[in-house]
């Protein structure tokens, strides 16, 4: 155990050999093993199912164990009581009927295309200055957390979020003009009447659910190495961890999850999300999230055993570690090479670290230890600037923070999920878009992109669809 | 492996999973052993093979439909009679109609999968076998008898209606297909040993549930809805132009039998041995089984047995093959040998599995019940991979999972 940190940090500094000899283009050439971006656990399938699938080298055991975590992430939750009474206790308010229903075939949300469609798997938070018991955001009194524009039969919907956009033209070094799209949220039908006027609220799309296994077990020490909150080594970047509640141990944890790193472990973050987001009470969220001003929603509620049992929540856990990483596609294309290597002259990969060791985790699931993964992050939080800032503080995180994404799988979200809208709500189109919205911390990274020749903005875009 | 050699992973990924599927599984694995040397060269596919396999599927789908639109439309004419005259003889008439259309039904449910006609992106499989049922959302159930649409009257129930429900949230509020049908015919399972009890008089003026006419109307709407939904996939698969049969018939080679695979192979290793049996295995719940109103659900698990073995045989009624197994039976006969010999195990095993499905899954491992359901699980997913192998000696790719 003693060991780890360094031999950690000796690959840390192979790799930033590595991607240094890749200066002389004669050398360009794939790491080892870097298409392999869930080391040995990884899947190979570029279809819709990219993201669909077990672990590779899950035995048979372990892959039953996954197929029943599968079953209560895709299928509809209902309205209790009812015969299947597995899968009941939906609402009284929610989001979504299902996992699935946000992170459809395991991917990717995204905000409505048109005024008249509901928002279906992207979610508004919502809090008030001040904090919560616990450190968190604390909840609009009427509306709570979280808009939750559904609900069972005879509960009022809380109303619904609207997104418009407003175009903000604007152009490459070399001429080439651009149009970003500039989100504005606005809310209709809000049956408690008007929210507190210094709400502050966080659009965010269902991300792509692929890998959390391995993320979870990067080593805290990795994380926290690079770890910069003051920038004390003047690079622009500071990098500070989050540190939320962990509602297993009441203590606060290094956040790995969510879209501020606002969930310390997928127990939390998965039985989070059963209440947040479908209404469903579990032994570690026993009480409905019905606010005082909601008497519908506390009198539909039936309290009782936790809607979500135990065994339930192991197998969802379970199934959330298990979901594999596809491979790569291209790893040896000069292209691929020369997109990659200017991915990192351009400093992208100062937060979008590319690769870690796990180290231990959970004993059930050996196969997640020990495997030298790719994720693209450093899962720190980072100032993004004024343009991404949701002005909306999340524990530690303040309101111009974002946790930087993992990158692994996002050249496949298009095959999935048959749309390419990124970043934290769904605005970006495309690749580059998403890259013109970095700021603060990232903008020297942009400036970068913005100012590269054609070609090479093309060839960095290329090797991110690698990933 | 040489980082030159990645460009073709792809290609070797079947062996990769098989590999991995089969190599730390526990029990069973030696059953499923066939002398088969994994790593043999795979033999593309031809057109002059596959044509002749490609057509008797195309028919054996469109035979499969058809029965299951012909058991739809007598379930239609019984449950109009019994709304048109609810008594317990139209009742029962109704019930053993609705579990004669399952039949055909579930031996189709090997041609999802793949983006064909029964669940590609306005594929309607979602409003005909959607699961589970969200009871108290179309009718009252116990301990709420006023809930849901029926005892609503400001809702008008419409074909049109009801279908725009399963657009709602964007995921189905499952108030259609076979399963709402088999609800308002049986009523809510709440017994230990029995299907549901729902009595006739729930359709009677007077009766003990409100709204009688109100449900008989939802119930002649989804019946009808039924009709059309199979009647729409059917004529997919007719040999007509403009139908989903002909572009069936024009992929390569290897797109349509991937195809073909991706349908069984899901079917085998993942809906019907994990998603319908294994969970309900484990959860040990007393209703998570599909026919949970009418008790059916070892037919069902039968019926997708069938799906699974009519394709590998390519029969179905007057449809006489050439099955997959041919393609298969060119590059090793053994492997086809032992996929046939272990279709007549895996049926074996599902038909000793003692009715009904809910009560065999409870107890304790040993007991008979549970051991039945662990044999036929374990025997599918052994066919499962040998479906993996057979795939990889046509230089396909078979990964199985659910959306």
């Amino acid at each position: 155990m003693g060991l780890r940190p360094s031999c950690l940090l000796l690959l840390l500094l192979l790799l930033v050999a590595a991607c240094q000899a890749g200066d002389e283009p004669a050398s360009l050439a794939p790491h080892p093993g870097e298409e392999l971006a869930g080391g040995e656990t990884t899947v190979f399938d570029d279809t819709r199912l990219a993201f669909a699938l077990a672990l590779r080298n899950l035995d048979r055991e372990q892959r039953g164990d996954h197929f029943v975590g599968n079953s209560f992430f895709n299928q509809n939750w209902v309205q209790a009581p009812s015969s299947t009474e597995g899968r009941d206790g939906l609402g009284p308010l929610f989001n979504a009927r299902s996992c699935s229903g946000c992170h459809f075939r395991d991917g990717r949300g995204r905000p409505p295309l048109t005024d008249d469609e509901p928002m279906l798997s992207m979610l508004v938070r919502l809090s008030v200055p001040g904090e919560a018991p616990d450190g968190g955001p604390r909840p609009e009194p009427a509306y709570g957390d979280q808009l939750q524009p559904d609900a069972i039969l005879d509960v009022p919907g809380e109303g619904r979020a609207v997104v418009r956009y407003e175009e903000v033209p604007g152009a490459y070094d070399d001429g080439e003009p651009y149009a970003l799209r500039r989100p504005t949220y606005a809310f209709e039908d809000l049956a408690f009447g008007p929210m507190q006027p210094d709400t502050m609220i966080s659009p965010r799309v269902a991300p792509v659910v692929i890998g959390l296994g391995l993320l979870e077990q990067i080593p805290e020490a990795a994380l926290l190495d690079r770890a910069d909150p003051d920038d004390a080594d003047g690079d622009g970047i500071s990098g500070r961890p989050n540190f939320p509640t962990d509602p297993l141990t009441g203590q606060p944890g290094l956040g790995r999850f969510g879209w501020k790193a606002n969930q310390v472990g997928l127990v939390q973050q998965n039985t989070g999300a059963f209440l947040g987001d479908m209404g469903l009470t579990s032994a570690l969220h026993p009480a409905q999230n019905c606010t005082d001003l909601q008497p519908e929603c506390a009198a539909a509620f039936d309290p009782g055993q936790p809607e979500v049992s135990d065994h339930v929540v192991q197998r969802l856990t379970f199934y959330s570690r298990t979901l594999a990483v596809p491979a790569r596609r291209d790893v040896d294309d000069p292209v691929v090479l020369a997109g990659r290597e200017l991915f990192h002259e351009a400093g992208c990969a100062d937060c979008h670290v590319p690769s870690y060791v796990t180290g231990p985790g959970d004993p059930e699931v050996p196969q997640l230890e020990g495997e030298q993964i790719w994720p693209y992050t450093d899962l720190l939080l980072h100032d993004m600037g004024e343009g991404l800032a949701d002005g909306r503080p999340d524990y530690d995180a303040d309101g111009r923070e974002w946790k930087t994404p993992p990158l692994w799988g996002v050249g496949l979200v298009p095959v999935v999920n048959d749309h390419d809208l990124l970043l934290h709500d769904g605005r970006a189109r495309g690749l580059a878009e998403a890259i013109l919205w970095h700021g603060g911390e990232g903008e020297a990274a942009k400036e970068a992109f913005r100012t590269m020749a054609r070609d090479d903005r093309e060839a960095l875009l290329t090797f991110l669809e690698s990933l | 492996m040489t980082i030159d050699s990645i460009p073709s992973l792809a290609g070797l990924t079947l062996a990769f999973l098989f590999a991995a599927g089969c190599g730390d599984s526990g029990s069973g694995d030696e059953d499923a052993g066939t002398g088969t040397d994994t790593d043999a060269a795979a033999t593309p596919l031809t057109v002059d093979e596959v044509t002749p396999v490609a057509t008797a599927y195309a028919d054996l789908v469109y035979a499969t439909y058809d029965d299951a639109l012909s058991r739809a439309e007598a379930l239609d004419v019984a449950v109009q009679a019994f709304v048109d005259a609810p008594d317990a003889e139209t009742h029962e008439a109704a019930k053993a109609a609705w579990l004669e259309a399952r039949s055909p039904y579930g031996q189709s449910e090997g041609f999802r999968f793949y983006d064909g006609p029964i669940d590609d992106a306005d594929g309607p499989e979602g409003q005909l076998n959607a699961w589970p049922m969200d009871e108290s959302y179309v009718d009252g159930v116990e301990g709420m008898p006023d809930s849901g649409i029926i005892n609503d009257p400001d809702v008008d129930i419409t074909a049109d209606m009801l279908a725009s429900l399963n657009e709602e949230g964007g995921e189905e509020n499952v108030a259609t297909g076979y399963h709402a049908i088999e609800f308002l015919l049986w009523g809510q399972d709440l017994s230990e040993d029995g299907p549901g009890a729902r009595t006739f008089e729930d359709y009677v003026d007077g009766g003990p549930a409100s709204h009688p006419d109100r449900r008989g109307l939802y119930l002649r709407t989804v019946s009808g809805l039924l009709l059309t939904d199979l009647q729409a996939v059917r004529d997919e698969w007719a040999d007509e132009s403009g139908a989903y049969r002909a572009e069936f018939l024009a992929l390569s080679p290897d797109a349509l039998i991937q195809k073909v695979m991706r349908g069984i192979g899901t079917l085998t290793a993942a809906e019907l041995s994990e998603e319908r049996m294994n969970v309900a295995y484990d959860t040990k719940l007393q209703e998570d089984e599909h026919s949970c109103f009418s008790d059916n659900t070892h037919n069902d698990i039968l019926y997708n047995f069938l799906s699974i073995a009519n394709v590998v045989r390519g029969r179905y009624g007057s449809v006489q093959g050439p099955g997959l197994i041919t393609l298969v039976h060119a590059r090793d006969p053994a492997l086809a040998q032992a996929i046939e010999d272990h279709l007549v195990e895996t049926e074996a095993l599902i038909m000793a599995i003692p009715a009904p499905f809910d009560q065999a899954i409870e107890g304790d491992d040993a007991d008979p019940g549970r051991m039945a359901v662990a044999a036929a699980i374990e025997s599918l997913r052994d066919l499962g991979d040998l479906f993996v192998q057979a795939a990889s000696l046509m230089d396909l790719t078979l990964n199985t999972s659910l959306e």
